[in-house]
């Protein structure tokens, strides 16, 4: 079966290349899965979401918590564009809830902390990457 | 004569401790060159992949109408982005710039346009705040290693004057452009409005029809200020690393100098020195033979 090209870039460096099965990430319109064979899309990614990568033959999927960006499909060719990327096997999670409880201490404080929202939503998408069970 | 020994000896020790520091700066730039070129590499995937999908989607909307792709038909300002260093000590670096942006700014002027400098760096600031020049933005503080937040936040600033309504007109930028270890070219480019590129020439594959997702007006206003921020963010790295290969190759010409200028203080020490040791002994004998005819004559 065909494979998908797939490549994790953010600005500072390349995170991902190799092939895979299949990926999903997560649009502004909703979650999308994109097989071989895909017709060419651009999407553009939320803030704070988690990006799967189904490898196959045997290896484990890579997950990814990506911050904004673009997905772009072509010929087989999966390009992320993220403005910020973390793979779930680097995230820091002692760092990540630590960043997750002080957003949602700022939340509490102030309703219309929009920067804090934001932050929150990064630190939960981290959690994810990472396998760990956010509430 | 003693006193000119002297003089040469401190000249030499003053040239050699000069020469000790512009060697271990040209160490400390070579090696960071290493580090600013590895930096632009990495960056390399993202803005190609980028420029894939903006070229993606410009030549799939037939009519593109965003406001950053459409010029205007009378411009009357720009805005010119130029890259300086923060610190000195890199030969003609700064200067080739602000000479480039000077040339610049007499171009736009002959054409009716205002130019505005934004300027990055501390060696452009303190030029235009030196000549009482108006700055529509300035930035210091990150030009050997700048981040991506950098170039977003120069990016936002420019965009937002670009979008305002009695704001620039055009973007152009003048950087430095790091071709090889040996040379760097300044170069000026228009960033906005997007020139959409249009090759004549089909290319091998034709470039295929993209979906959007949500819809090609969204994708656009979220790609196109990204792009900006991808060609600003390229521009800044390489304007790190010529900065760095100009300050070697700076620092390795006066360590050069300073060594040659020791060989010829060193030169004229010895001369002084013998020069003087034979004046001793031609006053020594002078005296000794003096001596010797005054005995001669009593006898």
């Amino acid at each position: 079966m065909a494979k998908l090209r797939v490549g994790v870039v953010s600005p500072e460096r390349e995170i991902w290349s190799g092939e895979a099965d299949m990926v999903i990430a997560k649009t502004i319109d909703g979650e999308i899965g994109i097989m071989p064979k895909h017709a060419p899309v651009l999407g553009v990614l939320v803030e704070g979401g988690v990006l799967t990568v189904k490898r196959g033959g045997g290896e484990s999927d890579l997950i990814a918590a990506v911050h904004g960006g673009f997905l772009s499909v072509a010929d087989d060719e999966v390009s992320i564009l993220a403005e910020m990327a973390e793979l779930g096997s680097e995230v820091d999670v002692a760092a990540a809830k630590d960043a997750l409880q002080r957003a949602q201490a700022s939340i509490e404080a102030n309703q219309e902390d929009a920067d804090a929202a934001v932050a929150a939503k990064r630190a939960r998408a981290r959690l994810r990457a990472a396998g760990e069970e956010v509430g | 004569m003693g006193a000119q020994l002297r003089l040469l000896r401190r000249r030499i020790k003053s040239v050699r401790s000069t020469a000790k520091i512009t060697r271990a700066q040209e160490l400390i730039a070579s090696s960071r060159i290493v580090k600013a070129q590895q930096r632009m590499q990495a960056a390399v995937p993202y803005e190609r992949e980028i420029t894939r999908a903006v070229t993606g989607v410009v030549s799939n909307t037939s009519s593109v109408d965003h406001p950053l792709t459409v010029a205007k038909e009378r411009p009357s300002k720009a805005a010119v982005l130029i890259v300086t260093s923060d610190r000195g000590f890199c030969g003609g670096f700064n200067a080739n710039i602000l000479r480039e942006a000077e040339a610049l700014g007499s171009l736009l002027r002959g054409k009716g346009i205002e130019p505005v400098p934004f300027v990055v760096g501390r060696k452009g600031i303190t030029w235009h705040t030196f000549r009482g020049r108006e700055m529509g933005g300035q930035w210091d503080g990150f030009s050997d290693s700048p981040s991506y937040s950098n170039a977003k936040e120069i990016a936002d600033t420019l965009i937002q004057t670009f979008s305002a309504e009695d704001g620039v007109d055009e973007i152009h930028i003048v950087s430095t452009e790091f071709v090889s270890m040996l040379t760097q070219e300044v170069t000026v480019k228009r960033i906005l409005p997007l020139e959409v590129e249009e090759t004549s020439e089909k290319p091998d594959t034709p470039l295929p029809y993209f979906e959007f997702e949500p819809s090609a007006g969204a994708v656009l206003d979220s790609l196109l200020p990204r792009y900006v921020e991808s060609r600003i963010f390229s521009a800044l790295l390489q304007s790190a690393a010529s900065e760095h290969a100009s300050r070697r190759r700076a620092m390795k010409s006066a360590t050069d100098n300073a060594n040659e200028l020791i060989r010829v203080f060193t030169m004229q020490m010895n001369q002084a020195r013998q020069a003087e040791i034979t004046q001793e002994i031609s006053e020594i004998v002078g005296g000794a033979n003096a001596l010797a005819d005054a005995a001669a004559g009593k006898e």
